[in-house]
């Protein structure tokens, strides 16, 4: 791993540190989205095009992480009709989370350097 | 904000693990240990959630997770791989929808429940995340729809279609500045979601299918805006990285389908492909060549190297295994066998290449367009299977053509071409394809995967 790629991602992770709902915040935020779009587009623009679905199934189980939001409306001190509405939205945001991640981990399995070559291979042949 | 440090410290712990997971899938050899570090992240992030102080009850939240985490195990388990694309349009649906109610919920609980207000920053985050979010849900439905056929997948078309999507587009983008500098009208934020449910419909409809690529991936990118928008909304650093991570991928997808088509995005949008009848020049002369699996089997049994063109015909006859035990045999007999796959070659990026992978392919084989393209000359069988547009010369040769200047796979140039088609009408896009008339090239009729078991038979037998 390259020592440039990884600087974004260090600016992103300290500025993700300061989170408090002031007028600063927006700026922070600002800046982390910033800094995500400009990491994200190095580190995707190096996956191949042999992996672009998985990718798209990765990232879809990525930013399933709205479950975060969900969660803390279906269960906070919010009313009921906000409270059903976050109800809903963590069934769907975990139906990504549980089976994004395990249909990635299945596609991903499948891709082989070598025909034989002794491992798996039996397990998604039908 | 409660000042939870083990809470925010997990949220970072997260976003490391996200982004080296991501980085991960820049090759398959690293692609599941990556996949396994994002998922560990999201163990993380969710139990770092759950001990927030704000909940007050989790009843509901466990129900939920419990109910959504069976239906996606049921999905991913159950769900075949040649449905990939309609999966993927469904969970962009559902990513959609997560980030739209909680920014619906958000807003009814300050502006309604309390008879608040929310401040101008906060109302423009939750706009764009009901905004993004909902034209996703419903566009995304459609398009699985489409994908699933139970459409059929040809352009939807009406007069005056684009006046009346941009006008829609215009009144919802106007409501939401009024929003702002108004919060508390709740009966125009209902009316903002409520229009861009429709435009999500009517941006769909004029797509067609073999646009799809396109489509998966913008909607790829807005459920990933839309998360990232609720992460501005409740300020979430976690949901801001993960989402714009999501959002510039589909991003970048999109425009590298667009490349492969030679086409702008807001082509494929308003474009309405193949649903108009253009000049396309002198139309094509000559007689296309029916040949029968025996005399296919001899050359391909002969041949040095053979080169297969899957095409989405491939996916829906579901004939990835019956292309591996074709190019098993003729590998047995000393053949070179080698795939070469269009970008957009299916209905989504990469879908051949899972489809492959599947029957056991190693990645190894598999082409792109640019590694391909020069050894089409020596190549002494092009089989082309279930694929049209991508192999049509006309979009090199013919600048009337709807796809000129399209990057093809050019199979033409081979000694000889072998068609896999299911009939003889057009493709998808009902462009004529010279390629088929050619005298080098002969048509294997039939459905795709019986004629490749039939041509293993023949070739063992050769």
């Amino acid at each position: 791993m390259s020592v440039e790629s990884l600087i974004p991602s260090i600016c992103v992770l300290a500025l993700a540190e300061g989170s408090s709902m002031s007028a600063s915040a927006l700026m922070s935020s600002l800046y982390v989205f910033a800094l995500a779009a400009f990491l994200g587009y190095q580190v995707i623009s190096r996956v191949p095009p042999l992996l672009h679905t998985p990718l798209m199934s990765a990232t879809n189980a990525i930013s399933a992480i709205s479950v975060v939001g969900s969660i803390l409306t279906a269960g906070g001190k919010y009313s009921d009709v906000s409270r059903v509405l976050g109800f809903i939205a963590v069934i769907s945001a975990m139906i990504n989370v549980v089976g994004g991640f395990m249909i990635t981990d299945r596609m991903l399995k499948m891709f082989k350097d070598k025909i034989g070559g002794g491992s798996g291979g039996k397990e998604e042949q039908r | 904000m409660s000042g939870n440090y083990l809470i925010e410290f997990s949220y970072l712990l997260a976003s490391i693990l996200f982004i080296f997971g991501l980085k991960g899938l820049s090759h398959p050899k690293t692609a599941r240990r990556g996949m396994n570090m994002a998922a560990l992240g999201m163990l993380v992030a969710i139990v770092g959630t759950l001990l927030h102080h704000d909940i007050i009850s989790y009843k509901w939240i466990i129900i939920g997770m419990i109910i959504g985490s069976a239906i996606g195990a049921a999905m991913s388990i159950w769900m075949p791989m040649t449905a990939m694309p309609q999966r993927t349009a469904l969970s962009h649906a559902f990513g959609a929808l997560a980030a739209s109610l909680v920014g619906i919920s958000e807003y009814y609980q300050h502006v309604v429940a309390e008879h608040g207000t929310v401040s101008a920053f906060k109302m423009t985050a939750l706009g764009f995340e009901v905004l993004f979010g909902s034209l996703t849900v419903t566009g995304s439905l459609l398009a699985f729809v489409k994908l699933q056929e139970l459409m059929r997948g040809t352009p939807v078309t009406y007069k005056g279609q684009n006046i009346i999507n941009v006008s829609l587009f215009i009144i919802a983008a106007a409501i939401f500045i009024y929003l702002i500098y108004d919060p508390t009208q709740s009966t125009l934020f209902y009316a903002m979601v409520v229009l861009s449910f429709l435009f999500g419909i009517l941006l769909v409809l004029p797509i067609g299918s073999a646009d799809m690529p396109v489509v998966m991936s913008l909607m790829n990118s807005y459920a990933g805006l839309a998360s990232a928008a609720t992460g501005f909304a409740i300020g979430n650093n976690v949901l801001i990285i993960a989402g714009t991570l999501d959002g510039f991928s589909g991003f970048i997808l999109s425009i590298l389908m667009c490349k492969a088509m030679n086409r702008s995005v807001t082509n494929v949008l308003f474009g309405a492909f193949g649903s108009v009848s253009t000049d396309t020049g002198p139309g094509v002369e000559g007689v296309m060549r029916e040949v029968g699996a025996d005399d296919v089997a001899v050359q391909l049994a002969y041949a040095r190297q053979v080169v297969f063109v899957p095409g989405y015909g491939m996916a829906t006859a579901q004939a990835q295994h019956a292309v591996r035990e074709l190019a098993e045999v003729l590998e047995h007999k000393g053949v070179n066998v080698k795939y070469a796959i269009h970008p957009v070659a299916g209905r989504m990026p990469g879908h051949m290449n899972v489809l492959l992978a599947e029957a056991n392919v190693p990645y190894s084989a598999l082409y792109e367009l640019e590694q391909i393209n020069p050894e089409m000359q020596a190549t002494d069988v092009a089989v082309v299977i279930g694929a049209n547009d991508v192999v049509n010369p006309d979009a090199r040769d013919n600048p009337k053509s709807p796809i000129a200047g399209m990057p093809i796979i050019e199979v033409d140039r081979a000694h000889n071409v072998v068609v896999l088609k299911r009939g003889k009408g057009k493709g998808f896009s009902g462009l004529e394809n010279p390629l088929f008339f050619k005298s080098n090239t002969g048509m294997l009729y039939g459905d795709a995967k019986s004629s490749l078991t039939k041509l293993a038979q023949a070739v063992q037998q050769a």
